[in-house]
């Protein structure tokens, strides 16, 4: 298969490549963050987060074409605004939904699955009956078109970089506030021991309120970023969320880390092997090369030491 | 007490009811249209059936048993296929006495695979022991390592999407998304006709009621027993000296192998197999059959099945809008408010009045007796 290149196409392709792999694994990390806040702090499996990303994609949607219609002087710079307002609303309809929902179940794990799958039924339905149920794709501003050409034979799409320099930012935003700040010690303390928490004073339905309502956040920005790489419908949000909770579970649930360094292996293999076959095939080595190595090790990549 | 040792009053109430309503009152009520569609409801009732021991009984939630439904409906499929592909029925073909879908994707011999599911034996065989082996490597792999849980859940989830993704990428040695359609014959016997699938509709009853017999009789046994008290106190029987992972492997074949006898049953009834069956979507509808009905009770996600899939049928004819909305509210309301489903509203409400309206003495003793050994659902 490699006989008809010459070294540096080969070179080049591995680059480019390699590049999709880091979109793809742009993608998986801001899908992976919000999931790892959810699934790995509070044990919850919200089978409603790829709606929830797609809730941000569609304010994204909105933002643009308001954009468009009453403030065009401003387009280039909407999309900054568009990411912030999906962050609010898909971490309003978070905290209502753990309101509503999550709180009832925190002993209850794998009920959580069926009552989040329920919801990301009546959402899917939802977003069809509002905006259709057709794939929309927003429109990106000039600067971000075209791609930069770093040699002869490798170029790199602009949206691309700006996209993994967005996921840079919110990563180390997101590992600042878990790690360092008062709010994230109070996570932390909540999740490892809930009533030693509640005895020190930590308000911890609080806590929990927050902090699912930061993970579904997290997943409105990642779609708000997801519509600049692709389009946009109701059910687009179901294809990642496999994928997403492989992520986190190779990473090893607890660990941040691990989390990122799972998302790139599994998105350069993927990307890679797609280059060579088939995407379909591709994509059943990978995941099933994750699952073997789960079943090999089931704490995943990176796992918490913790006494038991 | 009649069976006292099988079946206990209620119970046997149950299977009384359901019989009567499968063997008589359905067939002499509806037309062969709507009797095909209960049919391919009932091999919803197998998954159902399998879920009640591996998950109620033994806690086991399983995201992948429409990787077993479709094994064993594929296996199924891919004989009547071949019989359908017959060197005459394939004439015009440039390879004929292969299936059409790999004369289309230019492959022209039978792959090695497809060779022995010229035998019937062979199929039937193959529909038990695919989907069985199948999960007692994924269950040897987890549950002897100790993954259980929601990590189970997740992985058997994965291979439900992986198992998708094969069947549609390889379109040459599948089906590819369409998956197996024209399935005309078994030995020689067209299974298109009214009259056959009459016949089909009363064998699938028979075979359902031979599984419900096979998973009762579990039930009732010292495993049953074990099984439960896994589920509560996972760490106590290991510590009492069973192998947990055994009896884990154990309920997770039994549900692999129901749920492809499922799968087998809805080949031959609606006479056509594809990956939309396979993957995560139906898995976890089959999950939420059985919570519907009552995870803990064998007839209840038998009744949960039937009456989620009549309802999805009836309502997304008339409200294709709404019915997504009812769904999903209908899981959540079953996890808030249910969590033992159709059965638990039946044993809280309506037996107690059924029990007082026949006079009996001892009502109370008697299913209260079993519900309690049966327990909640682990909270």
């Amino acid at each position: 298969m490699f006989g008809d290149y010459s070294l540096g196409d080969l070179g080049s392709i591995f680059v480019m490549q390699g590049f999709a792999g880091l979109i793809l694994f742009s993608v998986y990390v801001l899908m992976a963050l919000g999931l790892a806040i959810i699934f790995g702090q509070m044990g919850v499996i919200n089978m409603a987060h790829g709606e929830f990303m797609i809730l941000g994609a569609y304010v994204t949607w909105m933002t643009s074409n308001f954009f468009q219609a009453y403030l065009p002087s401003l387009f280039s710079g909407y999309f900054f605004l568009a990411m912030i307002l999906a962050f609010v609303a898909s971490g309003a309809l978070g905290m209502l939904v753990e309101w509503a929902l999550i709180r009832h179940l925190y002993k209850r794990p794998l009920d959580t699955l069926l009552a989040t799958w329920g919801l990301s039924l009546m959402l899917q339905q939802a977003y069809r009956s509002v905006f259709g149920a057709r794939e929309v794709g927003v429109e990106l501003p000039q600067w971000m078109l075209g791609s930069l050409q770093v040699t002869d034979s490798i170029e790199v799409p602009i949206n691309g970089v700006f996209v993994m320099c967005l996921t840079v930012l919110i990563t180390v935003a997101v590992a600042y506030v878990l790690y360092m700040s008062r709010w994230g010690r109070q996570v932390r303390a909540v999740v490892q021991n809930r009533i030693m928490a509640g005895a020190v004073g930590i308000n911890t339905e609080k806590v929990d309120r927050y902090t699912f309502g930061l993970g579904c956040g997290i997943a409105g920005v990642a779609g708000s970023a997801f519509t600049m790489i692709g389009s946009t419908g109701p059910t687009s949000g179901q294809l990642y969320i496999v994928d997403t909770f492989l992520v986190v579970v190779f990473g090893g649930a607890a660990s941040l880390l691990g989390t990122i360094a799972s998302a790139f292996s599994i998105s350069q293999t993927q990307s890679t092997l797609e280059f060579f076959m088939s995407g379909s095939m591709a994509k059943v080595l990978t995941l099933l090369a994750v699952v073997g190595i789960l079943m090999l090790r089931p704490q995943g990549l990176f796992a918490l030491k913790v006494r038991k | 007490m009649i069976n006292s040792r099988f079946f206990n009053r209620s119970e046997l109430m149950g299977f009384i009811a359901l019989a009567a309503v499968l063997f008589v009152i359905l067939p002499l009520t509806l037309d062969v249209f709507r009797l095909n569609l209960v049919a391919k409801y009932l091999t919803y009732a197998f998954v159902a059936l399998g879920l009640v021991l591996c998950w109620g009984y033994g806690g086991i939630l399983s995201l992948g048993q429409g990787v077993f439904f479709g094994l064993g409906g594929y296996c199924m499929a891919m004989f009547l296929k071949l019989e359908a592909s017959s060197v005459e029925n394939t004439k015009i073909q440039s390879t004929p006495g292969i299936p059409d879908f790999m004369d289309w994707n230019q492959i022209t011999a039978l792959p090695f695979f497809w060779q022995p599911f010229h035998s019937l034996t062979f199929t039937i065989l193959a529909i038990i022991l695919v989907p069985g082996l199948f999960a007692l490597i994924i269950g040897t792999a987890m549950f002897k390592r100790r993954v259980g849980g929601t990590y189970f859940a997740i992985i058997t989830q994965a291979v439900a999407a992986i198992l998708t993704i094969l069947i549609v990428g390889q379109q040459g040695y599948t089906g590819g998304i369409n998956g197996m359609t024209d399935l005309r014959t078994l030995k020689g016997w067209d299974i298109r006709p009214d009259h056959a699938k009459i016949i089909l509709y009363f064998v699938e009853v028979v075979l359902l009621f031979c599984c419900i017999g096979i998973a009762q009789f579990i039930r009732l046994t010292k495993l049953g027993r074990i099984l439960v008290a896994m589920r509560e106190q996972e760490d106590r029987v290991r510590f009492s000296g069973y192998s947990v992972a055994n009896f884990k492997i154990f309920a997770f074949c039994m549900a692999a192998v129901f749920a492809a006898i499922g799968g087998a049953m809805f080949a031959l009834n609606v006479g056509f197999m594809s990956p939309s069956f396979v993957g995560i979507v139906p898995s976890i509808e089959m999950v939420i059959y059985t919570a519907v009905g009552g995870r803990m009770s064998i007839f209840g996600a038998i009744w949960g099945a039937i009456l989620v899939n009549f309802a999805k049928t009836s309502l997304s004819e008339s409200f294709p809008q709404l019915w997504l909305f009812g769904l999903g509210a209908l899981f959540i309301a079953v996890v808030l408010a249910f969590p033992n489903g159709l059965s638990g509203l039946w044993a809280d409400y309506v037996q107690p009045r059924i029990d007082r309206l026949f006079g009996s003495r001892k009502p109370k003793s008697d299913w209260n007796g079993n519900s309690v050994a049966d327990g909640a659902p682990a909270e």
